[in-house]
C-alpha cells in the first residue's frame, strides 16, 4: 500500500481500538478530507474526526489540554511551515509539562503534519524545521520514509506518553511497501534500520532523503563502493548505538538530510559521531543537505538546493579520497 | 450599502453565508440608481480591471490544464469586483498586503502582468526575478508591499504598515486583504485589535468566498458574519455584495476615507465565491451542485457587464473592444514572459542577506 494508505491504516486503527483517540485539523473531515484522514469522519462521526477553524495555537493547545485530561488527540498541522504559529505551545506546553509538575501532569500528544519541499511553492510552503524541536527537551521528533514504518510509528507515537511530532514527507506519499495490517504493529522510537547493508561508507539519513541516498547507494555500487543506508527513522530518541555500530564497521558516513545544513540535524549527529569514533573513523564525516538558502519557487532551483544523487556520491567519493585517509592507505588508495 | 462607522450591524437583505441569495451583482431594481452614482468613467474602468483580471486568470488556466504553463495557482475567478473596486479607490501610494490568491488584487492595485506572470512561471522578469513564486508577490513600486503564503499572516504587517505612515505623518492607507478563513486565526485578531486600539490608517478587507480550502466558512465560525467580529475590536464592520462593484465601491471609499481622515479601522467583508475552487484543478466535489450554479450564475464579471449595457452606461461594443485589449495585454504580457529567460540559478545566491558573505558556507 502507499504511505498515505499505511497512515490512513495507523489512524483506522487507533480510532478503533482506542476511544481516548480523537482527530483534529484543518479540513481533515470529510467531503473535503483528502490524504490519510480522508473517509475517517465519515466512519467515526465528527465528534472523533474534528474539522477545526485555521487556528494552529489553539489545535496543538486544545490536543495538549485534551492529552492532559486523558485523552489521545491526534494533531494535524497542515503542512511544516505553518508549525511556527503553534510552536508556543509545543514548546512552552508540551514540551515541558511533565518537567514542570514533576511528572503530575503530561501532555501525550501526536502532531502530524507534512513535508513539502520539491513541489515548486517556494519558501513558506517547504521547510525541514526538525531541527527546531530536536533542540527542545522533552518532545519526540519521528519522520519515516517508507509506508511499514509510517504505520508502525504513527502508531507507536499515538500512544506513546509523551509529545511527538511526526513527520510526513510529502513526497514519499504515493510510495508503495508492504504492510503489516495487524493493529498491534508497532516500531519502538528511537530504532533506526539499515535500509541497504554495506561495507565502505554509511549514509545516515531520515524521511525524503533515505529515498536520494538509496538511489546514491545504487550508483555507487555500479562503481564498486558498497554504501549501507541507516534510516534513522526516528531524531528524538536518537539510535546512537546504531549509528556507531554502522559506522564502526564502515569507518566512513556521510549524513544526508532535506533540512538545511548550518546548525541541522546532520550537525548534532556528526558531533556524536565522531565523538564515539574519533579514531577510527577514516575521513572526516560529510554532510549532504538542503543549502542555506530559503526555498526558490522555480523547480531548477529548488532542486539545485537539495541534496541529489550527484551531491551524495561527491560527498562519499571525498571520504574515499586517498588525502583523506588516515589508518588505511591502501583501501584509501585503491579507491581513492 | 455600506454601513456608517460605528455601525457592525449589517443592514437588511444582505447575503446569507450559504444561500448566495443577495449575491446577484445585479438583481436589485435599483441597480440603475446605484450604477448613476459612479461617474461614467469610473463605471467604464471597473469593467476594464474585471475583464482584465478575468482575462489573465482565463489564460493561466487554459495554459496550466493544456500543459504549456508549469506553476501552482490559487484561482482569483469570481472576486474581480473586490480587487476592481480596491483599484478605484485607491490610490497609488495607499498600500496593499494581499494573499496567496493574489492576481486580482495585484492587477487592481498596478502590478504589471509581466511581473506577475513573470513570477509565477519562474522567469528573470517576475516581480521577485522568478524566485518568490506565486504565493509572494511584491511590488513595493505601485504599494503591494506583500503576499502571504501563511494565512493571516497579513493583517500585522499592514498595521505595522499603517503604523508607519501614522508616524510619518503621510495620509496614505494601507489595506490588508484576506479570506474568510484567516478571520480564525490568533494574527487577525491581535492585528485587528492593535488598529483599532491605535486609530490606524487601515482596512481590514475580508474576501469571504464561503470556504476556507475545503471547509464551508460556517462550519468554522460561530457567528454569522465576518463583520461582526467588528464590534469586539471597537471598529466599525461592514458586510458588502462583494460581486457588486458598485456597492464595493461605496464601501471601500468609505472605509479608506475614514482610515485617510485618521478615524481608524474599518472590517469590511466583502461576500463572493472562488469560482475554480482553492487551488487550480480543484474538483470541487465538497461544494454543494446548487451553489456551484448559483454562483456561477452570480459571476461579477458577466453580470456587471449586463448592468452596463442594460443600464445604457455602455454599448456591447464598447464591451467588446475592452474585452479585446484585456485579451491582447494578457497575450502579450504572455509572451513577453514566455520569451524571457528563466531565473537564473546563480539567483539563490543573492538576497538571503543584505550581504551575501554573511552566508554560512
Ligand atoms: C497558517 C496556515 N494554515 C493553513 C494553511 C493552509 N491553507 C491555505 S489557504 C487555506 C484556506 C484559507 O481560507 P481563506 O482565508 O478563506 O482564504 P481563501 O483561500 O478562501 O481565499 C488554508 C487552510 C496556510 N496556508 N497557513
Ligand atoms: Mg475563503
Amino acid at each position: 500500500m502507499t504511505m498515505t494508505e499505511a497512515l490512513h491504516l495507523a489512524l483506522d486503527q487507533a480510532l478503533e481500538r482506542d476511544e481516548r483517540v480523537f482527530l483534529l485539523g484543518e479540513d481533515i473531515a470529510d467531503p473535503g478530507a483528502s490524504g490519510p484522514t480522508a473517509g475517517l469522519s465519515t466512519r467515526y462521526g465528527t465528534q472523533r474526526v474534528l474539522d477545526t477553524p485555521i487556528s494552529e495555537a489553539a489545535i496543538v493547545g486544545a490536543a495538549i489540554g485534551a492529552a492532559m485530561a486523558g485523552f489521545r488527540p491526534v494533531a494535524e498541522i497542515m503542512i511544516m511551515d505553518f508549525i511556527g504559529i503553534a510552536a508556543d505551545q509545543l514548546v512552552n506546553n508540551a514540551a515541558k509539562l511533565r518537567f514542570m509538575t514533576g511528572g503530575r501532569t503530561s501532555a501525550p500528544i501526536t502532531v502530524r503534519t507534512q513535508v513539502y519541499g520539491g513541489l515548486s511553492t517556494g519558501a513558506t510552503h517547504s521547510q525541514s524545521l526538525e531541527a527546531w524541536f530536536m533542540h527542545i527537551p522533552g518532545l519526540k521528533v519521528i519522520t519515516p520514509a517508507t509506508p511499514r514504518d509510517a504505520k508502525g510509528l504513527l502508531t507507536t507515537a499515538i500512544f506513546d506518553d509523551d509529545p511527538c511530532i511526526f513527520l510526513e514527507p510529502i513526497r514519499l506519499r504515493g510510495q508503495r511497501g508492504m504492510v503489516p495490517l495487524d493493529p498491534a504493529f508497532a516500531i519502538p522510537l528511537g530504532e533506526a534500520e539499515v535500509k541497504r547493508p554495506g561495507t565502505d561508507v554509511t549514509l545516515i539519513s531520515y524521511g525524503r532523503a533515505v529515498v536520494e541516498a538509496l538511489k546514491a547507494a545504487d550508483r555507487l555500487a555500479t562503481d564498486g563502493i558498497s554504501a549501507e543506508v541507516l534510516d534513522l527513522r526516528t531524531l528524538v530518541p536518537l539510535d546512537v548505538a546504531a549509528m556507531v555500530r554502522s559506522v564502526g564497521r564502515t569507518r566512513r558516513a556521510v549524513v544526508v538530510h532535506d533540512a538545511v545544513g548550518f546548525a541541522g540535524p546532520g550537525a548534532e549527529i556528526t558531533a556524536i559521531v565522531q565523538r564515539e569514533l574519533f579514531g577510527t573513523l577514516l575521513a572526516p564525516i560529510e554532510r549532504v543537505a538542503a543549502r542555506f538558502v530559503p526555498n526558490p519557487a522555480p523547480a531548477a532551483l529548488e532542486s539545485s538546493i537539495y541534496p541529489s544523487v550527484e551531491r551524495i556520491v561527491a560527498a562519499v567519493r571525498q571520504t574515499l579520497r586517498p588525502d583523506q585517509a588516515r589508518s588505511d592507505p591502501t583501501k584509501a588508495g585503491i579507491r581513492g | 450599502m455600506a454601513g456608517t462607522p460605528n455601525d457592525s450591524t449589517d443592514p437588511p437583505d444582505q447575503p446569507g453565508l450559504t444561500g448566495l441569495t443577495g449575491l446577484t451583482g445585479s438583481s436589485d431594481p435599483d441597480d440603475r440608481d446605484d450604477l448613476a452614482s459612479l461617474a461614467p468613467a469610473t463605471a467604464r474602468r471597473l469593467y476594464e480591471l474585471m475583464t482584465l483580471m478575468k482575462t489573465a486568470d482565463d489564460r493561466l488556466s487554459r495554459g496550466i490544464s493544456s500543459g504549456e504553463l508549469l506553476t501552482v495557482y490559487w484561482p482569483s475567478r469570481g472576486q474581480e469586483a473586490i480587487a476592481a473596486a480596491m483599484g478605484v479607490c485607491l490610490r497609488s501610494d495607499d498600500q496593499l498586503v494581499t494573499t496567496y490568491r493574489g492576481l486580482h488584487d495585484l492587477i487592481g492595485k498596478g502590478v504589471g502582468l509581466v511581473e506577475i506572470y513573470g513570477e509565477m512561471l519562474g522567469r528573470q522578469v517576475g516581480a521577485s526575478r522568478g524566485k518568490g513564486g506565486t504565493m509572494h508577490i511584491a511590488s513595493p513600486g505601485v504599494g503591494v508591499m506583500l503576499s502571504t503564503g501563511i494565512v493571516g499572516a497579513g493583517p500585522p504587517v499592514a498595521v505595522g504598515l499603517a503604523m508607519a505612515a501614522q508616524r510619518l505623518g503621510l495620509d496614505r492607507v494601507v489595506v490588508a486583504s484576506f479570506g474568510d478563513g484567516a478571520t480564525n486565526t490568533g494574527s487577525f485578531h491581535e492585528a485587528a485589535n492593535m488598529a483599532a486600539l491605535w486609530d490606524l490608517p487601515l482596512v481590514l478587507l475580508c474576501q469571504n468566498n464561503l470556504y476556507a480550502e475545503m471547509t464551508p466558512t460556517e462550519h468554522t465560525m460561530k457567528i454569522e458574519h465576518v463583520a461582526d467580529r467588528a464590534a469586539g475590536y471597537g471598529m466599525p464592520g461592514t458586510r458588502v455584495d462583494g460581486n457588486d462593484p458598485v456597492a464595493l465601491v461605496s464601501a471601500v471609499t468609505e472605509a479608506v476615507e475614514r482610515a485617510r481622515a485618521g478615524r481608524g479601522p474599518t472590517l469590511l467583508e466583502c461576500v463572493t465565491f472562488r469560482l475554480r475552487g482553492h487551488y487550480f484543478g480543484d474538483p470541487m466535489a465538497y461544494i454543494p451542485a446548487e451553489q456551484l450554479a448559483a454562483a456561477t450564475e452570480a459571476d461579477p464579471v458577466l453580470r456587471f457587464r449586463a448592468r452596463l449595457v442594460g443600464s445604457g452606461a455602455c454599448t456591447a461594443g464598447d464591451l467588446d473592444t475592452i474585452d479585446a485589449a484585456a485579451v491582447a495585454s494578457v497575450e502579450e504580457a504572455l509572451a513577453t514572459v514566455l520569451a524571457a529567460p528563466p531565473t537564473a540559478l546563480t539567483e539563490i545566491d543573492h538576497d538571503v542577506y543584505a550581504d551575501a558573505r554573511n552566508c554560512p558556507a
